[in-house]
């Protein structure tokens, strides 16, 4: 009898130290604790001609502040631009009409984020509204393409 | 040349039957799963010898990878100046990858082996026929509980490797290397998905937990009741576990993570 109980702490231990270890997996290593899926959003439509390395679930963020995140890229096939879905965290619902997004980098080689400006506009954008001024992203390949254009046309 | 195609044949016929009598044991052992409700008592033993006595090289071994993983991704990352990246690429290869693979290694080394040579010996004792002869079957009494125990142990053994292996490599990045404590936990926590990643490592472990305890009981279950057939058994549960958890990794890394 004795032996048995010893024999099931050892087994209480050693289940109580995996579902620990698997909770220290969840809260500790993964984003779950960041997780603002449950958070209730709204959202917003920007126009891109250019979207660069853009993924879904990249974050929106303003003035370096994550408030949100892209929740969907489309294409539109009638003006040829990309339409990036923003989902925005609901609490961050005061926004100027004239608000503009841009598409930046993070670090040099970091994935890439949509950067929110808020303007001075007193109307506010709403849920679906559409953010109109806009500003592609920066693809290096056409940065460099353009230098080395404007040194060849330079030195003639 | 006819002799050769007859020994190919043959040892074809041989395999696809080991195969079967595998696949049949592994369902009679699902069909006595029920079996094992009012015999609780029979998995909690069966827990502690395969769980828990693993628990050791477990940790010991997590601790360890974890280690070299940050030793050994500095050295890389320092270059580009990207050391901060270190707990994301501790923590990614641990939970993805190195977790469920090396402890189900660990696993069928340890605990795989000592299942055949104990169901092996017990076949060659005869334990196995004087239970038939009390009418008690010995694929529920004896290995309904192996497996399930197995079956449970795995992923919690394997969570716990990645555990561990994630704060030795915080040991060695922060405290030993000098990286940033914020930053290695702020960009593991940005970069490690709940769903893609971990969900799935538990995935990967459950499945090798499965086919190794599987693969350890159906050897010792049909081993040849000698003190040779019970030794080729156990050598055939490594081995055999080993090429099926690598196998399996890739198969399954395919279809979670690649995209063909």
């Amino acid at each position: 009898m004795d032996q048995s109980r010893t024999l099931e702490i050892w087994v209480g231990v050693f289940i109580a130290l995996g579902l620990a270890a698997l909770v220290v997996l969840a809260m500790q290593v993964s984003n779950l604790a960041s997780y603002t899926r449950e958070e209730s959003v709204y959202h917003l439509t920007a126009r891109f001609d250019n979207i660069g390395g853009l993924k879904v679930r990249s974050p929106v963020s303003v003035g370096g502040v994550r408030v949100g995140r892209v929740d969907g890229i489309d294409f539109d096939m009638n003006t040829f631009e990309a339409v990036v879905s923003l989902a925005i965290a609901s609490r961050y619902n005061k926004f100027p009409a004239d608000t503009s997004a841009q598409i930046f980098t993070a670090g040099l080689l970091g994935e890439q984020y949509v950067a929110l400006e808020p303007g001075g506009d007193t109307e506010v954008l709403k849920d679906g509204g559409e953010i109109h001024l806009t500003q592609s992203a920066l693809v290096l390949e056409q940065i460099i393409g353009q230098f080395l254009y404007n040194k060849a046309d330079g030195s003639k | 040349m006819i002799e050769r195609l007859q020994q190919l044949g043959r040892s074809g016929l041989l395999f696809f039957e080991r195969l079967g009598r595998g696949v049949l044991f592994l369902l009679q052992v699902l069909a006595g799963a029920w079996e094992l409700v009012p015999r609780l008592a029979l998995l909690i033993r069966q827990i502690y010898a395969i769980g828990v006595l693993s628990l050791l090289i477990i940790l010991i071994s997590g601790l360890f990878v974890g280690m070299v993983l940050g030793l050994q991704g500095y050295n890389t990352l320092v270059d580009f100046g990207a050391e901060e990246s270190l707990g994301v690429m501790v923590a990614l290869s641990l939970v993805r990858e190195l977790g469920p693979v090396v402890s189900a290694l660990l696993f069928a080394g340890r605990a795989g082996s000592a299942l055949t040579a104990e169901i092996g010996i017990m076949k060659a004792t005869e334990q196995l026929s004087s239970m038939e002869m009390m009418a008690v079957d010995p694929v529920r009494r004896v290995i309904v509980p192996r497996f399930f125990a197995g079956l449970l142990s795995m992923p919690l053994l394997a969570a716990i490797f990645s555990a561990v292996g994630v704060y030795g490599g915080y040991f060695v990045a922060v405290g030993l290397l000098g990286v940033d404590d914020g930053s290695f936990w702020s960009q593991m926590q940005a970069k490690v998905d709940i769903y893609d990643d971990i969900r799935n490592g538990i995935i990967k472990s459950f499945v090798f937990g499965f086919v190794v305890t599987w693969i350890a009981l159906f050897e010792g279950y049909d081993a040849l009741p000698t003190s040779e057939g019970v030794s080729r058994a156990t050598t055939r549960t490594v081995v055999h576990s080993a090429f099926a958890v690598l196998g399996l990794d890739f198969v399954l890394t395919a279809l979670m993570f690649g995209d063909i």
